[in-house]
């Protein structure tokens, strides 16, 4: 099948005004003959389906946490972007627009991230309108400040819980509906199959994670708002529960997989402290507004801190490397994630790791505190201040902007990182590939739409701060709920979806089938067991530096721990019951098929773009040597994969990109 | 360290429940409370046991899903977190850890250590929200300025996570500082007075209908919240509902 994307004509200020001018939509009376499922209730479901619910059709909602608030959105700290330029400062959606293309490094749709910035004004408005916090300045107005990869402060936050805020309004969105029967909600419910009927998808079959009972849900749409698959890494900041199961089951039936390779690993996590480790905490990228990242000039120094033989502070300004500053003046700490990220590695590597393992560099608040401090010593017309009266006056102001982050820290690592340099290493964190969608956020199955990070979406191959939550809530709140309008109104006369056909049948005893195999099988190993294995040949072959050798390696490893899983798993309790492991081994199961299609698409991508870093393609020689070499001849493409029975022959597709509004330039941020 | 644990087993909402003792060896005081639970659901799976069930998620304090009773303290012995959060280097080697599910009779267990907290959901249904349309089309976000301190305040009491442990501690299962925080948070802002009164009636009798006690001021719960959400939120509760019924 040829990849349509369906992106309208004419220029692209005016595509999606245009779009939503033409489009058929249904008539207030007849949505209500019409049902949506939507699975998943982060930022994106749960906006989708507040907003489906509020406009007149039926929506069934599936979350496996005991309630939507708990969906990993809720995790985000920073921000969310949005270009109001209040700040004055030059921000335009064209900038916007300009710098996700950019930060992408020129692998994402033009006219998708157009539009993003088009609707990210109007969050902002919607989020206040229902009560979220956002931080204000002593004017009473919205405040700003500055992340990553830009030139402009156009991030809007509430201290670092942003993404609580806006996925607590959402909620409060949803609760409304619920209220009025417009919301069905299924709380601790997950999805393990869509069902087809004559190419279209009419519903899903999902287990009731209480009772363990299979159940069959008909809708004349399904929309996927499941998250990302950066728990194939076993390890990372997403949480537990987060799985990639609701979308490789529609990728097995029909849905095409773009880009898997294009992952994003987040330069500032808490670095692991040993094999128990089950997760990773992320430390807000809104950090580097302030805190300045180093490692010492001399190996011995290094070697001193690995030893604990020294401390930080004991360490002169004149031997401290703040090797940002030092590679990239102009954006210095606020490089890009991957950028940061990769340089970060490059010291450790070369051994200028500062703690015991040599995996983590220094977040230093220091001098911050004591530029703060001297600001409000001036402001309150103390004259001469002490030290110590200037630390507590700049410890006062960072604690007002970080206060939740440092505590975080200081539980985690029982360090009081106001005193010390915070140590932090990257980690996986956010996938920018995903279910490949047209303009209309639709896969390549009739019906079902795929929203949020579990989309190949807006971000190319690199995600800027603070542009997930800006595109889940503009995915939910804004862009779906038009485009799935002029789908369904081809849908009014459908009338109600029966569940008892043949293809629920087959699709219910597939399920059950795999489920049974679960609970029968007497093998020798727990599903954590195979998760930590994949997460480790992952995250050393298909990590944050990757290799012909090693990727071809990762495939047959993958390969044989997944023929080794489905011999060797060995799972407790029984199906009609609650039970934790059941569900685990079902979603590593997914993840062992994944982990595979990631490697073969990392491998297939001969080129350096964003998160995905190729050894084979750097430069040479110039002002950019060492830094990751794009290929814009071969690689303008989306890869999406379909799926032929085994991941390794999965078929691959190409959207070539074209880029008309921007010019494709190497990604300086010298 | 080793360490004793003491685990509430429950196979169902409708079983008989008890204690079972555990043993774990070995534990590092670098773990996460959750990481050590990792530790013996991970022996007890090797050897053919049941594991514990307990709810978790996102592992960093945040998504409220974590809740377990340590030592007869909602989030166990330390101050400002979760169970997630708690580390073991708060217990020393030879300890007995007692653990039990949130308990409260509008929390039903549903298996081990996990409980039915949708009490809560129906109580935010019945109000809990600023009833405004999400088309966007709403007023630019900057044309209603609201005061830093209100907009801080809002933000405290918005900080809730909704993980119960509020009502774990009450002695009268309350659920007064949760419905008190949501509440604060919509009459600390402008775009909230509207439906102010209907808010915090509905919210407030939908709570009662739970059955959730009453409020008796020990300050247990703002003690014990991993969230520090203040007292005051009650108090505000209460002259706000004072304020509907005149």
């Amino acid at each position: 099948m040829a990849l349509n994307s369906k992106i309208p004509e004419g220029p692209i200020k005016d595509k999606w005004t245009n779009y939503k001018d033409h489009i058929n939509l249904v008539n207030p009376a007849n949505k209500r003959h019409i049902d949506i499922i939507v699975v998943g209730t982060g930022l994106a479901g749960g906006s989708a389906a507040a907003t489906l619910a509020e406009l007149g059709y039926n929506v069934k909602a599936f979350a496996y946490q005991d309630s939507p608030r708990r969906a990993h959105s809720i995790a985000a700290q920073g921000g969310i972007n949005a270009a109001k330029n209040y700040m004055g400062d030059g921000d335009s959606t064209y900038r916007l627009f300009y710098d996700t293309v950019k930060g992408g490094d020129y692998r994402s749709r033009e006219a998708n991230v157009y539009r993003l910035a088009e609707v990210s004004a109007n969050i902002i408005d919607q989020c206040v309108a229902q009560g979220v916090p956002f931080a204000r300045d002593y004017g009473g107005l919205l405040d700003n400040r500055s992340f990553g990869g830009v030139l402009v402060s156009r991030t809007f936050y509430a201290k670092g819980q942003t993404g609580q805020q806006l996925l607590l309004g959402a909620y409060s969105a949803m609760n409304r509906q619920i209220a009025r029967g417009k919301i069905e909600m299924f709380n601790r419910h997950e999805m393990l199959d869509v069902v087809k009927v004559n190419g279209k998808a009419r519903g899903i079959i999902a287990r009731n994670l209480i009772t363990g009972e299979i159940e069959r849900h008909s809708a004349h749409a399904v929309v996927i708002a499941s998250g990302g698959y950066g728990n194939v890494y076993y390890l990372s900041t997403n949480a537990m529960g987060s799985n990639a199961t609701a979308a490789w089951k529609i990728h097995k039936k029909g849905a095409y997989f773009a880009n898997p390779c294009f992952t994003q690993i987040h330069p500032t996590c808490i670095p692991r402290s040993g094999d128990y480790q089950s997760k990773l905490t992320l430390m807000s990228e809104s950090l580097r507004n302030d805190g300045r990242i180093w490692v010492p000039k001399n190996i011995e120094d290094a070697k001193a801190l690995q030893q604990r033989k020294m401390k930080p502070t004991d360490i002169p300004e004149e031997n401290r490397d703040y090797f940002l500053e030092r590679r990239y003046p102009a954006f210095g700490n606020l490089v890009p994630r991957d950028v940061a990220s990769r340089a970060a590695k490059e010291r450790c590597d070369a051994g200028f790791g500062v703690n015991a393992t040599g995996e983590a560099v220094y977040l230093d608040f220091a001098s911050a505190i004591e530029r703060y401090g001297k600001t409000q010593a001036k402001i309150h017309n103390l004259e001469n201040p002490s030290k110590e009266k200037i630390y507590d006056l700049g410890k006062g102001i960072v604690e007002e902007k970080y206060g939740n982050l440092f505590q975080m820290y200081e539980k985690i690592v029982d360090e009081n990182p106001y005193k010390t340099p915070m140590m932090i290493y990257p980690a996986t964190h956010y996938t920018m590939g995903g279910i490949w969608v047209d303009y209309n956020l639709m896969t390549t199955v009739d019906g079902l739409y795929c929203i949020g990070e579990a989309n190949f979406s807006e971000h190319g191959a690199n995600r800027l701060g603070a542009s997930a939550l800006m595109q889940g809530l503009a995915d939910g709140y804004f862009v779906l709920p038009y485009t799935i309008g002029d789908y369904l109104s081809n849908e009014i006369r459908t009338g109600k979806i029966p569940t008892n056909t043949p293809e629920f049948d087959e699709a219910e005893k597939d399920v059950k089938e795999r489920l049974h195999f679960f609970i029968n099988n007497k093998g020798e190993h727990s599903v954590d067991y195979y998760h930590k294995k994949l997460g480790k040949i992952m995250w050393d072959k298909v990590g944050m530096s990757r290799n012909e050798k090693g990727l071809i390696e990762a495939m047959a490893e993958i390969k044989e721990l997944r023929e080794d899983f489905w011999k060797n798993v060995k799972v407790p309790g029984n199906l009609y019951e609650m039970n934790p492991e059941l569900e685990k081994a079902g979603r590593v199961a997914d993840f062992l098929e994944l982990g595979e299609l990631f490697a073969k698409d990392a491998l297939h991508r001969n080129e350096s773009c964003g998160g995905h870093f190729r050894e084979e393609s750097v430069e040479l020689d110039g002002e950019q040597k060492g830094e990751a070499k794009r290929n814009d001849k071969d690689y303008a493409y989306v890869a999406a994969w379909e799926y032929k029975g085994e991941p390794a022959a999965a078929v691959l597709h190409k959207e070539q990109l074209e880029f008309k509004d921007i010019e494709l330039k190497q990604r300086s941020y010298k | 360290m080793n360490l004793t644990l003491k685990i509430w087993r429950q196979k169902d909402s409708n079983a008989k429940g008890q204690m079972v003792d555990y043993k774990v060896t070995d534990i590092s005081e670098h773990m996460s409370f959750l990481e050590m639970m990792d530790v013996l659901n991970e022996q007890l799976v090797n050897s053919g046991e049941d594991p514990v069930a307990f709810d978790h998620d996102c592992r960093e304090g945040i998504c409220g899903m974590c809740s377990m009773y340590i030592n007869g303290e909602a989030h166990g012995p330390d101050r400002g977190v979760t169970t997630c959060q708690l580390h073991m280097r708060m217990f020393k080697d030879g300890d007995t850890i007692t653990i039990e599910p949130f308990r409260a009779s509008a929390f039903p267990v549903l298996k081990d250590l996990v409980v039915d907290r949708t009490a809560f959901e129906r109580i935010q249904q019945a109000g809990g929200y600023i009833s405004v349309n999400t088309s966007g089309n709403t007023q630019d976000a900057n044309s209603i300025p609201i005061s830093k301190h209100a907009a801080d305040e809002a933000m405290d009491a918005a900080t809730c996570i909704g993980c119960g442990a509020c009502v774990a501690t009450c002695k009268n299962s309350s659920a007064m500082l949760f419905v008190g925080a949501k509440v604060s948070q919509y009459a600390l802002l402008p775009q909230g007075q509207i439906e102010a009164a209907d808010r915090v009636r509905n919210m407030v009798a939908q709570m009662d209908l739970e059955g959730f006690g009453n409020c008796t001021n020990t300050g247990a719960c703002e003690i014990e919240c991993p969230k520090g959400i203040s007292l005051d939120n009650i108090a505000r509760m209460n002259r706000e509902l004072m304020k509907a019924s005149i």
